[in-house]
């Protein structure tokens, strides 16, 4: 997919072919990575009908939507724009998604936090209702008939009366004249006549993806390009003392090596720092670097060793925080005395290890830099960029080619700014490719947590007190260097929001202090909360003699909205209004009788290590209860053969996508509770590739995982995430019934499984 | 100079002989649809065939590739889909697409040894890919599918 471009408008390939007025060059980008132009406009833009940011429709009948948000492979590229299709009433095949550059005229285009579909299907609805009003209006002033008698098919305009019909390309020019519809004048599909929405669409990019032509950032390329390897600094905050780059220098095809400042705390999203090898290749500039001889000077964060670290936040967590929720006196009920459990959990730390690694090529010049970036947030490139360089957000042009997994990590653009930065040094567009390496030592990790957990059972078994204690250290730590203390952002991921039915009940925390950056990690705080407290309920239920899935719906409690903001004032529900997304006990319990019910739960004979374990979780606003069953053989050998998963998300958009998602975090899940682990020695990381950083792998995922979408008139909710946080308790609760063994600490590649 | 075939074409390389395969496709030949994932033979990212083998061309060298028939992800499509793509996109396998290339690539290569996995050959083959993304049991069904049976 070459693409023949006018380049010396652009401005590109000044000084280095030609300076003919009408230089043509090959640039190995598809159309659609850099389609949308900061000087011209979008696609959609140059369509004569574009109502909206994101669409335009052609005279030939083409309709551009514009995908804003990144595409990492939770099909948001293609369901959002489906939304806009279907209030259109667009023939889907006819649809050319364009995806944006970094721009806030489209609005947030962070991608994370699963709410692509729930901040974004009623802007799309109302970007298609519109545009299809306007084409109405112009075929009835053309055919002279009244608009209500007008209808559409896909991408066509029909008046059945005088059997007229005009399609959507020949209508575009006339309908560009009208006034654009107030909202409130729109009128939208009845669900009824859906074509798209609740059936989904394969991804757009399939077809590309398997024959390898799809365009991911790492396939990034423009003409005269350099490429770069970066030796960051290995303990956070260390600074170059000095640096020996004769032997690099010797490698063919390295021509410089640049030194790349040290951050400033906060390290926010800048670069780390460090040394970097120039190359006119990949290889040459990664081979250069590992001949590089540099000294550093460590730094406060060289203290950091897991180890004693996880010891003082166990200690913390034993003594009391802080409260972020409470309600009833657990105090007064753990003093009466009787049936009290007592229970510690620890999750490490995570890295993200997207199979494609960070990189970002960028073009400096002028006072101006075009960046095409495997990022999930395009308009805090252009802010990172803009702080860096000293130039204003708008000289930034970020383009979003495909990414390889993002799961959090490229939320943060600092290995955009480092390209920029070394573009501007160089005078040649730089493409920063991280090495695997690079991505698990240099991370921003998911936190390590420690937790503690306190109940008291009454006569029934069921707690009559429940206290829940956290320590981590906080995301804040990445935005703010005295930013030890939990936001409510993250106390709200599993913990502020526990459903459960107990009259006295406390949610507190602690903070700590970080040493590695922090960042978010798909469904973040809601996986250590989760396996605290859905492994906490589970001894619980054992300790009652009581069925698991028994116990759980009895302490979910009846039907009811869960009054949380009486004892937690702070709960944000994720930016969601709780009268659109209140916490709904029905919906917990939806979910675990239909994940019990389809699994078979106790219907099953289970043979010796085989054990089932269910756990319930809602994150991103959705409900998702999981069961898992496991075998465990004499050797401690694990087998997970089936999972079974329900889903209650609301309106779910593109179920086959969605079904995609939560097999894909049951094997997330996986790899977290099995494998996950970054621990640190004097402040450098001991994990460097998949061999010491492993995830499941095919023998070690679920064999199958089933997943059961709720029909829901609630509105939509996130998919990305919330299949992650209920897998690894249930994972753990299957273990235990299989081999007798809590598992409260993970990775299981620490426990002892076998007999 | 260094001799060998890529896609069908003859192709003379003068660099150094200890740059992996996977970056002379990448950075020279500008055939990206081969993925750097590791750099280590760890996650198959990279997986090319060598004389209808396949190998991980992140640590394949130059000099190893010599006088070899190199085939990537861009040449394996004639006359339509490959049928392993064909079930790929039946199965709608990927999610971020990153890994497939390679996925497909040593899926191919196993049916050509095996054209009836088990599901323990395909464990025993494919386990060497790693996907972040978790689409393990898509790959599982399409090899299935590719091969004729119903999954």
């Amino acid at each position: 997919m070459n693409h023949i471009a006018n380049v010396s408008r652009r401005g590109f390939l000044q000084g280095m072919l030609s300076t003919g007025a009408f230089v043509l060059s090959v640039r190995f980008m598809p159309e659609a990575l850099w389609a949308a132009d900061a000087l011209s406009g979008s696609r959609a833009d140059q369509s004569p009908l574009h109502p909206s940011v994101y669409l335009g429709v052609d005279t030939d009948g083409t309709v551009y939507i514009v995908a804003h948000r990144s595409e990492m492979g939770t099909t948001s590229r293609t369901s959002l724009p489906l939304v806009l299709a279907e209030e259109l009433d667009a023939d889907w095949s006819r649809v050319k998604v364009q995806q944006a550059i970094g721009d806030p005229r489209y609005g947030s285009q962070d991608t994370d936090g699963s709410h692509s579909i729930r901040d974004f299907y009623q802007p799309m609805r109302e970007a298609g209702a519109t545009a299809r009003l306007m084409l109405v209006r112009a075929a009835a002033q053309q055919w002279g008939v009244p608009e209500t008698e007008c209808l559409t098919e896909p991408h066509v305009v029909v008046h059945k009366a005088t059997a007229k019909r005009a399609g959507f390309g020949e209508l575009a020019t006339a309908a560009a004249k009208l006034p654009v519809p107030k909202k409130d004048e729109l009128k939208f599909k009845p669900a009824s006549t859906w074509r798209y929405v609740g059936k989904g669409q394969a991804s757009y990019d399939l077809e590309d993806i398997c024959t390898g032509k799809a365009k991911f950032g790492m396939d990034a390329r423009i003409d005269g390009m350099l490429y770069a390897s970066i030796e960051h600094p290995p303990v956070l905050g260390a600074k170059v003392k000095s640096f020996d780059d004769k032997a690099p220098l010797q490698v063919k095809g390295v021509s410089q090596t640049v030194v790349i400042d040290t951050f400033t705390p906060p390290h926010h999203f800048q670069p780390l720092g460090g040394i970097a090898v120039i190359a006119d290749n990949t290889w040459s500039a990664m081979k250069g670097r590992k001949r590089l001889k540099a000294v550093w000077d460590n730094g406060p964060h060289a203290v950091y060793s897991s180890d004693q670290f996880k010891k003082e936040l166990q200690a913390t967590a034993r003594n009391p925080g802080k409260a972020a929720r409470n309600q009833g006196d657990v105090d007064a009920v753990f003093a009466q005395g009787g049936k009290i459990l007592e229970a510690e959990y620890y999750v490490p730390h995570l890295a993200h290890a997207s199979m494609e690694p960070p990189v970002a090529l960028a073009d400096y010049r002028d006072g101006k830099v075009e960046v095409w970036a495997s990022t999930q947030n395009p308009q805090a490139v252009q802010e990172t960029l803009s702080e860096k360089l000293g130039i204003p957000k708008e000289a930034v042009t970020c383009h979003v080619p495909l990414l390889g997994g993002g799961f959090g990590r490229k939320s943060k653009p600092d290995y955009a700014a480092e390209a920029a930065i070394l573009s501007k040094k160089v005078g040649r567009p730089v493409k920063v490719v991280w090495s695997r390496e690079d991505d698990i030592r240099f991370d921003y990790y998911h936190t390590v947590s420690a937790m503690y957990m306190k109940a008291a059972l009454g006569a029934d078994g069921l707690p009559t007190a429940w206290l829940q204690r956290s320590v981590f250290p906080s995301i804040g730590s990445t935005f703010n260097v005295n930013g030890t203390a939990a936001g409510a952002g993250e106390l709200q991921q599993g913990w502020t929001d526990l459903p459960f039915n107990i009259p006295n009940l406390r949610a507190e925390n602690s903070g700590a202090a970080a040493h590695v950056r922090i960042g978010w990690l798909r469904s973040v705080a809601n996986i250590y909360h989760a396996f605290a407290a859905q492994s906490f309920a589970d001894e619980c239920a054992h300790a009652a003699g009581r069925d698991p899935v028994e116990y759980l719906l009895a302490l979910v409690g009846p039907a009811r909205i869960v009054d949380v903001k009486k004892s937690a004032p702070d709960y944000p529900n994720y930016g969601g209004s709780l009268e659109d997304y209140p916490i709904d006990t029905a919906r917990y319990r939806r979910v675990i009788e239909l994940a019990a019910e389809k699994s078979g739960w106790g219907k099953q004979k289970l043979g010796k290590g085989q054990g089932m374990g269910i756990a319930v979780h809602r994150s991103f606003l959705t409900y998702v209860a999981t069961v898992v069953q496991v075998e465990v053989n004499d050797q401690g050998e694990l087998r997970i053969p089936r999972v079974d998963t329900a889903v209650d998300a609301g309106l779910v958009v593109n179920p086959e996508a969605t079904r995609n998602q939560f097999e894909g975090a049951a094997v997330f899940g996986t790899s977290l509770a099995r494998f996950g682990e970054i621990t640190a020695t004097n402040g450098v990381i001991d994990q460097s590739n998949f061999d010491t950083y492993p995830v499941s792998r095919m023998n070690e995922a679920p064999y199958q995982t089933n997943v059961y979408i709720v029909e829901s008139g609630a509105p939509p909710a996130g998919v990305g995430e919330p299949g992650v946080p209920p897998f690894a308790p249930a994972l753990c609760n299957a273990i235990f019934a299989a081999t007798g063994k809590r598992v409260r600490e993970l990775p299981l590649s620490r426990s002892k499984l076998g007999s | 100079m260094i001799q060998l075939k890529v896609n069908g074409v003859q192709r003379t390389f003068d660099g150094e002989p200890d740059m992996p395969l996977l970056w002379y496709l990448r950075d020279v030949l500008a055939l990206t649809g081969t993925k750097f994932g590791c750099g280590m033979a760890l996650c198959g990212a990279c997986t090319v065939q060598k004389n209808g083998k396949a190998i991980r061309s992140c640590i394949t060298t130059m000099q190893r590739a010599a006088g070899s028939d190199i085939r990537t992800i861009e040449d394996i499509a004639s006359n339509g889909l490959h049928p392993v793509q064909k079930a790929w996109v039946e199965v709608n396998v990927p999610q971020c697409g990153y890994c497939q290339s390679g996925q497909i690539m040593q899926a191919i290569s196993l049916l050509n040894d095996k054209p009836k996995p088990t599901d323990e050959d395909i464990d025993d083959v494919m386990s060497g890919n790693i996907c972040r993304c978790g689409t393990y049991q898509r790959i599982r069904a399409a090899i299935k599918t590719a091969a004729g049976e119903r999954a």
